[in-house]
């Protein structure tokens, strides 16, 4: 065992951290909690890219970096540090990327690839409909062969950032006759500009638009984007689940709330005390750290089998299901802690922590939905892990 | 970064799973715990033949010279097993007091008895009103000639009734909860003036000793006179990484135990296991022992490596405190009445997990010490 990392990678970290620094302080953009799924700045991803920060593992002959995916952990802890406005690519980076190289032919790894790594294609992902949820399998959309054409046909929900992408993820299904609803589906990934395609805001309990309902009529798709082999969606989606549901921002989307949290009972007096003199303060936020670092060992134990050329089915699912439930806890103790004023709104004169908080308490309730619900989690680690019994 | 074990460590872990297998069936463990002694001493001397009693001392004390990671691997296994016996007190607490603060003469004299397994040392810390891990005030040492005299009683000492030693955590100087003029004294057990009471407790045996006016020469010092708060506190935390990886083996056994008998157990016409709720309980059972493992992991490792460990443990007992009491929760749950009764293993785990919490330093110490180390 060896927990450390090299010194390569302590120097990359400070990079990144330098680099974040530096576009904070020059009033670039400010922290946003969520700002990996919420807040798209096409510049500021443009950056990323020059810097050679998007694609890092991917093969150098697509642009890529060949670099491990514990650098990559390293990178995405410092944007979610930072609460930078990463969402443009971010979708695109952790998964498309990887699926495209799993799945795709010479072709789309040459077209696909280096676009994403040059910071301009941003992936929205099509997969949840409104009757296909944790039974995504189940998914309607349509995409039926024409020619040379695929025409894509029905209604995806909870795409993300919809309204910012210039692509799409879609999980269709290419053989609506099979019976096997798992055996007739495939993977797309389409232009946002394509005629019939149109959107619809979702606005969640935050009041933010980050989601998007999407709509296909009779929308003609060239073969091309049809990502591996016809009918074989399934099995290609989940790996690419593995990969979603792996990363740091599963733990780390509210991250400006732990420091800030910290910044505010070391300055805040209740009672003529700070809050940071209280004992039974000074433990919870000792407890929530400690429940932290757990789980930071287990997002870097995901990346090290990922570098191992595994995909990280159970470790992954563990990880989220802890790892969101920890952004959980915390939100709520944030909001306990502030009392009354964390209640204020983010627009409030007199909210406390930029309104950090009161954005996260609402905005994580849905962590434990997104990229697989707690307890579709919990069924794999069950079935695949533990090998327990099916009825 | 690197999350695998060696292949020495493996086939260290191979190699006392069978051991344990073969030499504590729960039959002998039920047996141990109810004799007078606590643990085996056939069983002692044949793991300290195979080098465990010395295993992270050097060769020339009669040690094996491996790692604290070894170790952690080792620990680990004797939490699956539930054994018995004073191998945290002997060979974490005492073995590295004295390898540690000892000077060479002492660590000639005592090291290669406790890695010989002939000889048992115990460690005094606790007092009946302050926790182990505020500066002690109950037994005090005065200087008489060339000895010190110990008077005093110390609670919660591991095992005392069959050591040969005992190293006591006694006040030379200094006002009450001072760190400093706390030192250490090796002190021999069997001494007429020592009474040893047996204190009825959850899992290991537990004594009260009381030391009337215990004549100890000045060479028994153990560290420097009156400076060696510092050095306890540190050995406290070696005392819980040891803790946290013998409760991770712990968390393994019962999570295993817990699957096991889902799988096993029908009810409605179906085993347990396959109802959804059961799966759920016990894939939560699994992040909070990989989690306990994962933790203790890190803090052997920074331990064994010589660097700074304080936050690792910390981390780490504060974590595995509280998955503990959510797995036994849990698995108790799973087990329905069968887990509460003598006659099922569960028990074993139950209390051991729960005196893991109850020894060494508790949650709020390390949350304490968590809050500091993030500026608070």
């Amino acid at each position: 065992m060896d927990f450390r990392l090299t010194e390569e990678q302590l120097n990359f970290r400070k990079e990144v951290s330098a680099f974040l620094k530096s576009e904070l302080d020059q009033g670039l953009w400010k922290p946003t909690i969520d700002a990996w799924i919420m807040t798209y700045d096409p510049a500021f991803t443009k950056r990323v890219a020059a810097k050679g920060w998007i694609g890092l593992t991917w093969p150098k002959e697509y642009g890529g970096h060949g670099r491990s995916f514990v650098d990559r952990l390293i990178l995405t802890e410092e944007m979610l540090r930072y609460g930078a406005p990463a969402a443009c690519h971010w979708f695109a980076d952790r998964q498309i990327g990887s699926g495209v190289l799993l799945h795709g032919n010479e072709e789309q790894r040459k077209e696909i690839l280096p676009m994403i790594i040059k910071g301009e294609m941003y992936v929205g992902l099509g997969m949840s409909e409104p009757e296909a949820g944790c039974d995504l399998a189940s998914a309607k959309t349509t995409a039926i062969k024409d020619g040379d054409y695929y025409i894509f046909n029905g209604q995806k929900t909870w795409t993300s950032g919809g309204k910012h992408m210039n692509y799409l993820y879609i999980l269709a299904r290419t053989d609506p006759e099979n019976p096997k609803k798992h055996r007739g589906l495939s993977e797309f990934i389409i232009p946002m500009n394509l005629t019939g395609i149109s959107t619809s805001p979702i606005h969640d309990i935050t009041d933010n638009e980050a989601w998007n309902e999407c709509f296909f009529d009779n929308v003609k798709v060239p073969a091309k984007w049809l990502i591996g082999p016809e009918n074989n969606g399934w099995k290609q989606i989940m790996q690419q689940l593995s990969f979603e549901r792996s990363g740091m921002e599963r733990l780390m989307a509210n991250y400006p709330v732990f420091d800030g949290l910290l910044e505010y009972i070391k300055t805040t007096k209740r009672d003529g005390k700070l809050l940071s003199e209280d004992p039974v303060i000074r433990q919870k936020l000792g407890q929530i750290k400690a429940e932290f670092e757990i789980g930071r060992l287990f997002m870097y134990r995901v990346a090290l089998v990922m570098d191992e050329g595994r995909s990280p089915e159970w470790e992954a699912c563990m990880s989220k299901a802890y790892a969101t439930s920890y952004e959980q806890r915390l939100a709520s103790l944030a909001l306990e802690i502030l009392g009354p004023y964390g209640q204020l709104r983010p627009e409030s004169k007199y909210v406390p922590m930029q309104g950090h908080a009161f954005h996260s308490y609402l905005s994580s309730k849905g962590y434990s939905h997104q990229a697989g619900t707690t307890e579709v989690l919990k069924n794999i680690i069950a079935m695949r892990k533990l090998e327990m019994p099916t009825a | 970064m690197n999350l695998t074990f060696t292949e020495e460590q493996e086939i260290l872990r191979k190699f006392a799973k069978d051991f344990m297998t073969e030499k504590l069936p729960k039959k002998v463990l039920k047996e141990l715990e109810a004799s007078e002694d606590g643990y085996s001493k056939d069983m002692w001397k044949e793991m300290a033949d195979l080098g465990w009693m010395g295993l992270p001392f050097p060769e020339k004390y009669g040690g094996a010279d491996m790692t604290f990671m070894d170790l952690a691997v080792l620990l680990e296994e004797m939490g699956k097993a539930a054994m018995p016996g004073p191998y945290l007190p002997a060979v974490v607490l005492s073995g590295m007091a004295i390898y540690k603060l000892g000077t060479e003469e002492q660590k000639q004299e005592y090291l290669p008895r406790i890695a010989s397994g002939a000889t048992v040392i115990t460690m005094a810390i606790d007092d009946a009103d302050e926790l182990v891990t505020t500066p002690p005030n109950a037994v005090k040492a005065t200087k008489e000639g060339s000895s010190w005299i110990l008077e005093g009683t110390k609670m919660f000492v591991p095992f005392a009734h069959v050591a040969d030693y005992i190293i006591c955590v006694a006040r030379t100087d200094g006002k009450a909860g001072a760190e400093d003029g706390i030192s250490l004294f090796i002190v021999d057990a069997k001494d007429s003036a020592i009474q040893c009471n047996m204190l009825q407790t959850l899992v290991d045996k537990y004594c009260e000793v009381v030391f009337n006016k215990v004549k100890v020469p000045e060479d028994n010092i153990l560290g420097e006179q009156g400076k060696t708060w510092k050095e306890i506190a540190n050995l406290l935390k070696i005392a819980d990484v040891a803790k946290c990886c013998e409760m991770g083996g712990m968390a393994q056994q019962v999570l295993d135990m817990t699957v096991d008998y889902a799988k096993e157990r029908k009810q409605f016409g179906r085993p347990i296991g396959t109802f959804q709720i059961i799966q759920h309980y016990c894939a939560d059972l699994f992040i909070d022992v990989e989690g306990i493992k994962m933790s203790a992991y890190q803090a052997a490792w920074k331990l064994s490596e010589g660097l700074d460990f304080e936050e690792e443990v910390s981390w780490a007992k504060a974590f595995t405190i509280k998955a503990a009491d959510r797995i036994m929760a849990l698995s108790h749950q799973v087990h329905g009445a069968i887990g509460v009764t003598m006659e099922y293993d569960l028990h074993y785990y139950t209390r051991r997990l729960k005196a893991g919490e109850l020894n060494f330093g508790n949650c709020a110490y390390y949350t304490e010490l968590i809050a500091q180390s993030i500026g608070l």
